[in-house]
């Protein structure tokens, strides 16, 4: 199918400075309620070239729900508090941190004949001064034999497929930094 | 929304302060003129002409790393981007349905007591797949400046009058036929930083999703004729002429409505899709129809 595309994609555009009243909205970030049962805080820090971290991104997660099941249901925009949707938005603070209230993904149904695949979020990034979107993963550390036979994991260096890898903090939840140049680049997806 | 636009100014941000009669005045680090920004500009798209001369393909989405525009210099990748077939979650996209959006959010021009200032317009079309297929039941999201070119925003210093009556915030599911349409206001063009007598053409943020989340697009749309675009390197990061009239929208009498609003018309296409087509295709449309 995807061959066979006829059209030509319209371009992105840099989502702008000004986006702070707009995309916001109440419970953005907070795929379920903060402190609910199987909860966890994903919680990062954005970087520029220079290492300082900026205040004027915003991410958005995509993931499975705990026990793998992709879910289509409506409601991001309005949470009832008990519906998980799977996609949250939040934009960083000025000190360039975000946060979101989530579960751990679980491993989506495996191919037949294959290894139990590597669960992660899917992230969109978006920023100022960043000309067009920018694609990753989120993979938790833990499971090394599915992340040691992840199929994008395994086609990178080491060294690059550590800034896809989350780390597991005390309290149960996952921290992971984007740095969009220089030194630890994050991996960024091209998909096309 | 407007009595926020007072709020403390975030220290961080270099943006003059809000004094209207200090604000034409350049900024130090903005001591670059239009006609440096120009040039450089310039020399990129004669660069890229006498590639694409010289077979190279277009280039139809933005470069990442376009020094014109100077907030991009330390916020671009440097490694290309790793090529990565979409898996399980990343072909599947969120539903959003009725629930998410109610009808009248599409009308900007209502959110107030009273008319916001400036021109009606409509802006009404499609969002396709690069199939040609619509993409139905799924969320669009836009802003933008007033007609004077102010911003609700408390970052946004430009000594434009704020419209008590229109914050500048739109939302619609698209149809079953991927069709969207907003009445809104012709938006102003808006000072920037980016260099001395930087001008913004007049345009519309749009936030799209698709059937998968790697359709996933946030972009602009422009009206046309706009004078500003050759000077304006956020335009410009798209280098191909073809590509960037994809952000222009087309004058269209028939969306005009008499003694009421102009319209425009700005069909949307996103890459892909890359999953197979299969009858679950339209799953997050069909979730939430009446």
């Amino acid at each position: 199918m995807s061959n066979q595309t006829k059209l030509v994609p319209t371009p992105g555009q840099t989502v702008g400075p000004f986006y702070g009243y707009a995309l916001p909205f109440e419970k953005d970030n907070e795929l379920l309620a903060p402190g609910s049962p199987g909860s966890i805080r994903l919680q990062g820090t954005v970087y520029d070239g220079s290492g300082q971290p900026i205040p004027d991104a915003i991410l958005e997660i995509w993931q499975p729900d705990a026990d793998g099941n992709i879910v289509q249901k409506t409601g991001s925009l309005v949470r009832d508090g008990y519906t998980f949707t799977g996609w949250g938005r939040g934009a960083v603070g000025n000190s360039g941190v975000f946060t979101f209230t989530t579960v751990n993904p679980g491993p989506t149904k495996p191919v037949p004949g294959k290894p139990a695949a590597a669960p992660f979020i899917s992230v969109a990034i978006f920023a100022r001064g960043l000309t067009n979107r920018l694609f990753t993963r989120i993979y938790l550390p833990e499971d090394t034999e599915a992340l040691a036979n992840d199929p994008l994991l395994s086609s990178l260096d080491p060294e690059r497929s550590r800034t896809l890898i989350a780390r597991r903090d005390a309290d149960g939840g996952l921290t992971w930094d984007v740095r969009l140049q220089g030194e630890g680049e994050t991996v960024f997806l091209d998909f096309q | 929304m407007p009595e926020e636009t007072n709020a403390q100014l975030d220290t961080d941000e270099s943006v003059p302060p809000a004094e209207p009669k200090a604000a034409h005045m350049p900024l130090d680090r903005a001591i670059e003129t239009q006609a440096d920004l120009s040039a450089e500009i310039n020399a990129l798209g004669e660069a890229y002409a006498r590639a694409l001369k010289e077979g190279s393909p277009a280039e139809t989405q933005p470069r990442l790393d376009y020094p014109p525009y100077r907030s991009s210099i330390l916020r671009h990748p440097t490694k290309s981007l790793h090529h990565a077939d979409p898996e399980t979650i990343e072909l599947y996209s969120p539903a959003f349905g009725h629930q998410d959006v109610h009808a009248l959010e599409s009308d900007l021009t209502i959110q107030h007591n009273g008319e916001p200032q400036g021109e009606r317009i409509i802006v009404a079309g499609r969002v396709l797949d690069g199939n040609g297929r619509p993409v139905a039941g799924q969320l669009v999201e836009i802003w933008q400046a007033n007609s004077s070119g102010r911003y609700i925003h408390k970052r946004d210093q430009h000594p434009a009058p704020i419209d008590p009556n229109f914050t500048g915030i739109g939302r619609c599911i698209t149809g079953p036929d991927g069709s969207y349409r907003f009445t809104t206001i012709k938006p102003g063009a808006y000072p920037w930083k980016n260099h001395l007598n930087a001008w913004r053409p007049a345009h519309i943020h749009f936030s799209l999703f698709g059937t998968e989340f790697t359709q996933r697009i946030i972009t602009q749309m422009y009206f046309p004729g706009d004078q500003l675009f050759p000077l304006d390197p956020i335009y410009q990061t798209i280098v191909d002429q073809d590509a960037r009239d994809r952000l222009v929208a087309t004058y269209d009498h028939s969306l005009t409505e008499p003694e009421w609003a102009l319209g425009y018309n700005w069909d949307i296409v996103l890459t892909g899709p890359k999953r197979t087509w299969t009858e679950n295709e339209a799953l997050g449309a069909e979730s939430d129809e009446e």
